[in-house]
Parts: C-alpha cells; sequence; structure tokens
C-alpha cells in the first residue's frame, strides 16, 4: 500500500467504526498495523507475534507461507482478542480488500468483547506472551536449548487437555491456595462465605450439614478434565522450572479456548457485519465488484468440511429473518413481535458457544438450502451417507463439542498403587487416531515420570494403551 | 468515539519465522542423518531420475496430539443443491495391505482431512546429508597449479537482484500465478525473479576411479543392486564434490572389458569368475593413461566373492600391484549369507593399509561401505 492509499484507508476506518457504532458494535481501541506477508505469516504460526520460540511455529509458519507464495492460499488479516485489540492487515492486498478486512475486523473484535465464552480471557495476553517468551528464553540459557525444546514437544503434544471452565480456569490458584494453607496448618478448604438466606435454606437444613471434603492429595474431582493442571500438580518428575513452563503453556491454551469454540459463531458475525458496513460505504463500481468477488471467496463452501464463514454467516441471516418476520404461529406462541431481528442476535451472540449455536439455529430448512450432507468412508472412497436434517445437525454439533479436540480425563493418578497414571478417554462414537495415541503416549511419560496408561474404545471394545518407558502395548479389558 | 490508530511498522528485522523454521529445517537434517543408512539404500531412489521427492518417516517432525480417526469419523460437507445418498464427495487411496506405519490409507491427495504424515525429503536433501561425511582419501596435490577451480553456479533464485540476471521464466510464471483467469497478464514488481550465483571451489583432484564389478552368474539380483546402489551414491558424490574426477567402468567375468555407463549400471551378464581379469585390465588401464605421478587412483572392486579358486593367487598379486600404485583400493564383497567366501579369507591376511575391504550382508550397509571407503581412515568396519 502507498502512503496516499493508506490514507485513505484511515479515512474509511473512521467511516467503518461510526458505523459499526451506528449499529450497536460495542468494540475495544483499535489498533490497526499493516506488515509484510512474511510477518503477517508469523503470528498467523504463533497465534501471537509475542509468543516464544518452537521449531513446530517454524513449521507451520513455513508451510503458510509457501502456499502464499504460490498463490494457493492468502490470509488477508489476523485479529488478536486483547485490549486495545490488535488486527494485522497485509500490505500486499489492495485498499479494498484492506478496507474489507477492516470491517470484517470490527466484527470480531465485538464478538471477543461481549461472548460470553472470552469472558473470563485475559486481555493482556500480548504483554503475557511476551513475558512468558522471555521467560522460556531465561530457561534456555540456564539449562539448555536441547531441554527446553524438549520439555515443550511433550508439553505442546498434551495442553489442548485443559478444562475452561470457570472452576477449572480458576483451579491453579485454588490448589495453590489450598496447598499454602496446608502448609499453615490450617483446613484445607477456605472456610464457607456466609451468605445471605436463600429460598431453600430449608430443604438443605432436611440433609444435615454438608460432609467437609476429606483430605487427600488427588485433588477434586472438578480438576479432572484438565490433565495438564494435574500433571503440573502432581507429577514426581518435573522440576519447578518445569513446571513453570508447562504453566504458561497451559495459560496460553487457557486463552486460546474460547476462540476454539466459537470458530463458526465468530466468522460468522465478521463476515455478516463487514457486509453490512462494506454496504454503507460508498464504493466505486469497480470496488463494488472488487468486493463482490473477495467476499465470495470467502464464504466459498466446501465438499469435505463446513466453511465457518459461509454456515456461520448463513446462520446470522437466518436468525435475523426469522426474528424479523415472525410466522403467525411464532408471533402467537412465542410472543415474537416483528423487526426484532438485531435484538436477537446481539443476544445470541452474548449466550452462545458453537454447539448451542448450531444445536438451537441451524434449522431443518437452513440445512437443506445449505445442502449440507454427512459423508464417510465406504469402501475406499467417501460417500454420503445421510441427509436426514436432525442427523446432520447432530453430526455436526459432536464435531464441535470440545472445540473437536477428544476430552480426556484423569481417572488415578495412584494407578495400581504404584504413583502410575490412568488417563481415560471420554468415548463417544468416535475412535482416537491410534497412531497419534501411541507416540502421545511417551510425552505423558516424560512428564510424569512413571507408567502412563490411556483407556479407550477400539472397534466397540474398551482397552488400555500402556507406556512403561520403553514400549507401547496395548490390552483388551474383558467385559 | 472508540480510538483507532493505523500505522505501518518498519519490520524487516522481525524474523521470529525464519529462525524457528531454520531450526526445524536442521531436525529434518538432524532425521535424515538418522535413517542415512536406509534412505541410502532406499530402490524408489535409484531409479529415481533425481528430481523425484520422497517420503521417509521421520517421527520428531509430526506434532502428535490426542485426535479422532478421520479416517473412521462421520464429517459434514456442504452440497452444490441436490446431494443425495450414495453420491461420492472424494476419491479415496487404496489402502495398503494393512501394514503399520507411514502411508498406511494416508498420503496427500484428494481425500479430506489428511495431513502430510511424513516428512518430504529430496534427494538433495539426502545427498547433502550423506556427502558431507564422505571424501576421497589420502587425496595427493599432483599438479599444484590445478588443484583448485572456482566455479559458478547460478543455483539460487530471489527477488531483489540485478537486471541482467532476471529470470524471465519465472517472473513469467509468478505474473501468471497473480492473474486472474480473464485478465491481462501484468508483470508487478513483486513478480521479478533474479538468479543468483555462488562461487563453487572444488578442489581439483586429478583423480580417477576405476569402477570394477563382477557380472558373473553367481552374481544375483541382491548382490547387483547392493554394488550398483554403491556405485550410483559414488558417481553422485564425486561429481558434486569434486572437479575432473574421472570415473571407468569395467565389467568382468571371466574376461574383463570397460563399458559405459548405463551398461555397467543396467546390464547383467554371465558365466564364471575371474576377478584378476578386472584387476589385469585395471593395472593396465593405468599403465597406459594414468601415470600415478599425475594421478590419484582409487579402484574399487564389487564381489560376490565367488571367485575361481585357483585365481585366487593371482588376485593377491595383483592386489599388491594395484595398491602400490593407488591412494586407495576398496573391495567390496556383497555376502548375503555370511558365506566363508575363498577370496576374502585370501585377502584377510593381506597387511596393506591403502588396501581396505568391507562385506555388505544387508541392504543397510551400503551406507556403512561408502563411510569405510571414502573416508580418510578406514571408515566404518563391517559388523
Amino acid at each position: 500500500m502507498n502512503h496516499r492509499e493508506l490514507e485513505e484507508l484511515e479515512r474509511a476506518i473512521e467511516r467503518m467504526m461510526d458505523l459499526a457504532r451506528a449499529f450497536g458494535l460495542d468494540i475495544y481501541p483499535m489498533r490497526f498495523e499493516v506488515c509484510p506477508a512474511d510477518v503477517l505469516y508469523t503470528f498467523g504460526a504463533y497465534g501471537m507475534p509475542t509468543r516464544f520460540h518452537h521449531w513446530s511455529f517454524g513449521k507451520t509458519f513455513h508451510k503458510m507461507k509457501l502456499e502464499y507464495d504460490l498463490g494457493l492460499s492468502r490470509i488477508y488479516e489476523l485479529v488478536i482478542n486483547s485490549n486495545p485489540c490488535y488486527a494485522f492487515l497485509l500490505d500486499g492486498n489492495t485498499l479494498l480488500q484492506n478496507k474489507t478486512v477492516c470491517a470484517h475486523v470490527l466484527g470480531h473484535c465485538d464478538f471477543f468483547k461481549n461472548n460470553a465464552a472470552f469472558r473470563h480471557t485475559s486481555r493482556d495476553m500480548v504483554e503475557r506472551m511476551a513475558s512468558s517468551a522471555e521467560r522460556i528464553y531465561r530457561y534456555e540459557l540456564e539449562y539448555g536449548r536441547r531441554r527446553v525444546e524438549e520439555l515443550l514437544d511433550a508439553g505442546l503434544a498434551i495442553a489442548e487437555h485443559v478444562d475452561p471452565s470457570e472452576e477449572g480456569r480458576n483451579a491453579r490458584r485454588v490448589a495453590k491456595e489450598r496447598m499454602y494453607r496446608q502448609r499453615l496448618g490450617q483446613r484445607a478448604e477456605p472456610p464457607r462465605r456466609a451468605r445471605e438466606p436463600g429460598p431453600y435454606d430449608d430443604l438443605f437444613a432436611l440433609d444435615g450439614p454438608l460432609p467437609e471434603p476429606e483430605e487427600e492429595s488427588i485433588p477434586a474431582r472438578v480438576l479432572n478434565k484438565d490433565v495438564m493442571l494435574f500433571i503440573i500438580e502432581h507429577s514426581s518428575a518435573l522440576e519447578e522450572w518445569e513446571r513453570d513452563i508447562l504453566s504458561m503453556l497451559r495459560e496460553e491454551m487457557l486463552y486460546f479456548w474460547p476462540q476454539l469454540e466459537t470458530k463458526i459463531m465468530n466468522e460468522g458475525w465478521a463476515t455478516y457485519w463487514h457486509l453490512r458496513i462494506m454496504r454503507e460505504m460508498d464504493l466505486s463500481d469497480e470496488e463494488a465488484v472488487e468486493f463482490a468477488k473477495m467476499h465470495s471467496s470467502v464464504v466459498l463452501p466446501s465438499r469435505t468440511s463446513i466453511n465457518p464463514y459461509h454456515v456461520g454467516l448463513a446462520i446470522w441471516e437466518d436468525i435475523e429473518r426469522r426474528w424479523n418476520e415472525p410466522t403467525k404461529e411464532e408471533q402467537e406462541r412465542y410472543g415474537r413481535r416483528p423487526g426484532e431481528g438485531r435484538e436477537k442476535m446481539f443476544e445470541v451472540r452474548e449466550m452462545e458457544t458453537d454447539v448451542s449455536f448450531l444445536r438451537n439455529y441451524l434449522t431443518k430448512d437452513l440445512i437443506e438450502k445449505l445442502d449440507l450432507y454427512v459423508y464417510q468412508k465406504v469402501g475406499n472412497d467417501w460417500r454420503v451417507v445421510e441427509k436426514d436434517w436432525e442427523k446432520v445437525r447432530d453430526a455436526l454439533v459432536a464435531s464441535r463439542i470440545n472445540g473437536g479436540i477428544p476430552v480426556l480425563y484423569v481417572e488415578d493418578g495412584d494407578y495400581r498403587r504404584n504413583g502410575e497414571l490412568l488417563i481415560r478417554h471420554a468415548f463417544e462414537g468416535m475412535e482416537l487416531d491410534l497412531r497419534h495415541l501411541e507416540k502421545v503416549l511417551p510425552y505423558f511419560y516424560r512428564l510424569w515420570g512413571r507408567p502412563v496408561h490411556l483407556q479407550t474404545v477400539v472397534e466397540g471394545r474398551d482397552v488400555i494403551f500402556s507406556y512403561d518407558g520403553k514400549k507401547v502395548q496395548r490390552s483388551f479389558l474383558k467385559d | 468515539m472508540v480510538e483507532f490508530t493505523l500505522q505501518r511498522e518498519d519490520w524487516s528485522l522481525h524474523r521470529k519465522g525464519h529462525i524457528d523454521q531454520e531450526r526445524h529445517r536442521e531436525k529434518v537434517r538432524e532425521a535424515i542423518r538418522e535413517h542415512l543408512a536406509d534412505l541410502v539404500s532406499d530402490e524408489s531412489l535409484i531409479m529415481s531420475d533425481g528430481k523425484q521427492i520422497i517420503k521417509i518417516p521421520i517421527r520428531s517432525l509430526e506434532e502428535y496430539r490426542i485426535r479422532y480417526n478421520f479416517q473412521k469419523g462421520k464429517h459434514v460437507g456442504t452440497g452444490s443443491g441436490d446431494t443425495a445418498v450414495g453420491d461420492l464427495v472424494a476419491r479415496g487411496k487404496p489402502d495398503t495391505d494393512g501394514q503399520p506405519g507411514p502411508g498406511q490409507g494416508e498420503g496427500a491427495g484428494s481425500e479430506p482431512g489428511v495431513d502430510y504424515a511424513e516428512a518430504e525429503v529430496t534427494l538433495d536433501d539426502i545427498q547433502q546429508e550423506l556427502f558431507r561425511e564422505l571424501e576421497l582419501p589420502d587425496l595427493a596435490e599432483k599438479d599444484e597449479a590445478d588443484m583448485v577451480v572456482d566455479t559458478v553456479e547460478f543455483r539460487d533464485v530471489r527477488k531483489k537482484g540485478i537486471t541482467a540476471n532476471i529470470d524471465k521464466k519465472r517472473t513469467l510464471l509468478q505474473a501468471l500465478r497473480h492473474a486472474k483467469k480473464d485478465d491481462r497478464v501484468v508483470i508487478t514488481p513483486d513478480d521479478l525473479r533474479y538468479k543468483t550465483w555462488e562461487t563453487i571451489v572444488k578442489p581439483d583432484s586429478n583423480a580417477v576411479i576405476l569402477a570394477m564389478m563382477d557380472l558373473s552368474g553367481s552374481m544375483g539380483l541382491f548382490e547387483k543392486y547392493c554394488a550398483r546402489t554403491f556405485f550410483f551414491w559414488m558417481t553422485r558424490f564425486l561429481r558434486t564434490k569434486y572437479a575432473n574426477v574421472q570415473i571407468r567402468y569395467i565389467a568382468h567375468h571371466t574376461e574383463a572389458h570397460e563399458v559405459d555407463e548405463e551398461y555397467f549400471f543396467t546390464k547383467g551378464e554371465s558365466g564364471g569368475t575371474i576377478c584378476s581379469s578386472a584387476y589385469q585390465y585395471a593395472l593396465d588401464m593405468v599403465n597406459r593413461e594414468y601415470p600415478p605421478e599425475r594421478y590419484n587412483i582409487y579402484p574399487i572392486h564389487f564381489s560376490d566373492g565367488d571367485n575361481l579358486t585357483s585365481d585366487n593367487e593371482k588376485c593377491v598379486q595383483l592386489v599388491k600391484e594395484l595398491s602400490s600404485v593407488s591412494r586407495m583400493f576398496g573391495y567390496a564383497e556383497v555376502n548375503q549369507y555370511s558365506r566363508s567366501s575363498t577370496l576374502m579369507s585370501a585377502y584377510g591376511k593381506l597387511q596393506i593399509p591403502r588396501f581396505r575391504t568391507y562385506v555388505i550382508r544387508d541392504k543397510s550397509e551400503i551406507y556403512g561401505a561408502l563411510r569405510h571407503f571414502f573416508s580418510q581412515q578406514q571408515g566404518v568396519k563391517s559388523a
């Protein structure tokens, strides 16, 4: 972009910010940065400009950059959930492209600020990741690059297994407090806060006082989805600096988590708003054509996957239409009044994540209109196996549970009375990739320091995969 | 009023992605080194035209996670309006024969949800690692004036450069990539590609390799494969690393004769074996064309050791003679079943520092043979 274009973009952004506010979007202060492709792709690969060094980010960076250089794909923009909100624009974009990107980014920023899943994310993550990177670098100087890298390899392999719920999020702090109290010889649990008398107190009184939680080294149930935290807290093999690095990885994962959970909603929302905002901009005929081309390439559907821009936008527009023009029945049964489309959209944008968004608003009509289907492998080919709308919806919902990542629980931290770790996969019909599973077990072992076992289901049978530091074995459990 | 800023900073010092990519490359190279013995004996390489990309399992490069088995799952896709149950979404590659490990039902292609499971490695990558370890042993300065040769090679393409070195073909290709379907092709400054050169310093060796191979009837497919693989890498190694190394190919059974490279690498003969015929032929060649005071001479002989017993004594005699004019004389015996061979037992007693022997029992030992012969000291001994 040349100087004149930058100035024009600045004027356009000013106008777009006004439009956004008039539409009711609620956004953080914005920091737009224009940068060259390799910088943009670095941020894309790392998820954050300030993140620590690791070869896997370099690998992703290289792949993205290569695809860009070969003209196979490009990312137009990168936006970071923080306050102020950072948006990185590609220097090589045309002026119109960057205008569209800015409009799109405003949608994301509103979503970050207002969606419930993001309520607890740290908005100063840019700085926190920078200081984590700094600390990891200091560990490299102290303990050697190899050792740090090898720990990061293991940590990153299992970092997805955290508990992003509010309880889980605070679990590390709670656990620390408990340890602190124990050290002081106090009760493990903080005294319950006196609370206002409630309407159901008489019912609780019937049961008598709740039993005190037992004092034990294995933490409470809520922690058990947080395999990462369990290992940080209870592994006997980790040094303090190693626990510190793993805690940083966990914190970063918790930051990224809401984005995993709201991909379809968030991209659909941003796409919806770039359409609305760009429509209000005075585009020349030429620009209007370029915009239409760009927009349609963004929402291009795919035979083998769900394009979140495409499906997300369709759901949002469907919600708007249905609440703007409710049928007679809807008006009578639900008391819906015409013209409440936007209001409803803002409510949905606050409350839902992808799972509930799809469950509640991906309707029969929409599924048929979008021609969504379920496909799977039949022989050597991939074929459509289901068109029934409920089955399609359920399959899509299922794919979005837990951000699409298998759910693991810590079942036992003293398995076989030998300090071994037993992890259970919450099997819900989808088998794990066993090749990957067998490669991840050694990472668990590295971090736990004792044999590790993972229970899952293969071909309808319960199986435990075990790794004892030498090789992986699988044993079938009898029914 | 919500505030905003728009700025363009100087990012030219931002190297983070490149630094970590370099670390990734380094890990690829480490993995190649670990797998060299297998890679060097990979059949698909030897048959290839040298441009082929092969995939090798390099575990450290994949990022393993607990994830779902895509192959067994149900997935949602988007049709164009009238999709029906049974319609084809994508064609899969046929599964391999159920063997675990890389390649099982995977690989890039039209299949959905499939990542590259293995790292892509080119012949060049392997060469680079392999050739770092190899050198002509005891190379003597035969004619000082010619010892070092500077050559210039165009071997890189960049976005900046001098106009005289514009790579027209690549520039045009780049412009074509950017051009929309119906648009005129316009070459933008971003499309320009320049060739850049490097100065290559090669030691000039005045060396000659006398590659001898037993092509008698007893040399089976395995024996010939090992010998040819060895010579394949040797040839590439010498051509890459040294200027002016000559290679002469001598095939023999009961008689020896010189053949061209293609014949040497592809043809089989038959008949009994008299190894001395090849040695005599080599010795005559040296006397005729390669005076030892001007040439570094390296005879290398591949055989299965199945020599006519009465010929062994003559062989020993000729080995001594050839060794005395050579910088190194290598004898490699491909001996899959560890038979006791008469030739090797005769050579075993020889105490000539310049004469090196190696037994290849397994394909993966070709790599060991290369390192054994092409190193300053006798390299890896066969186990």
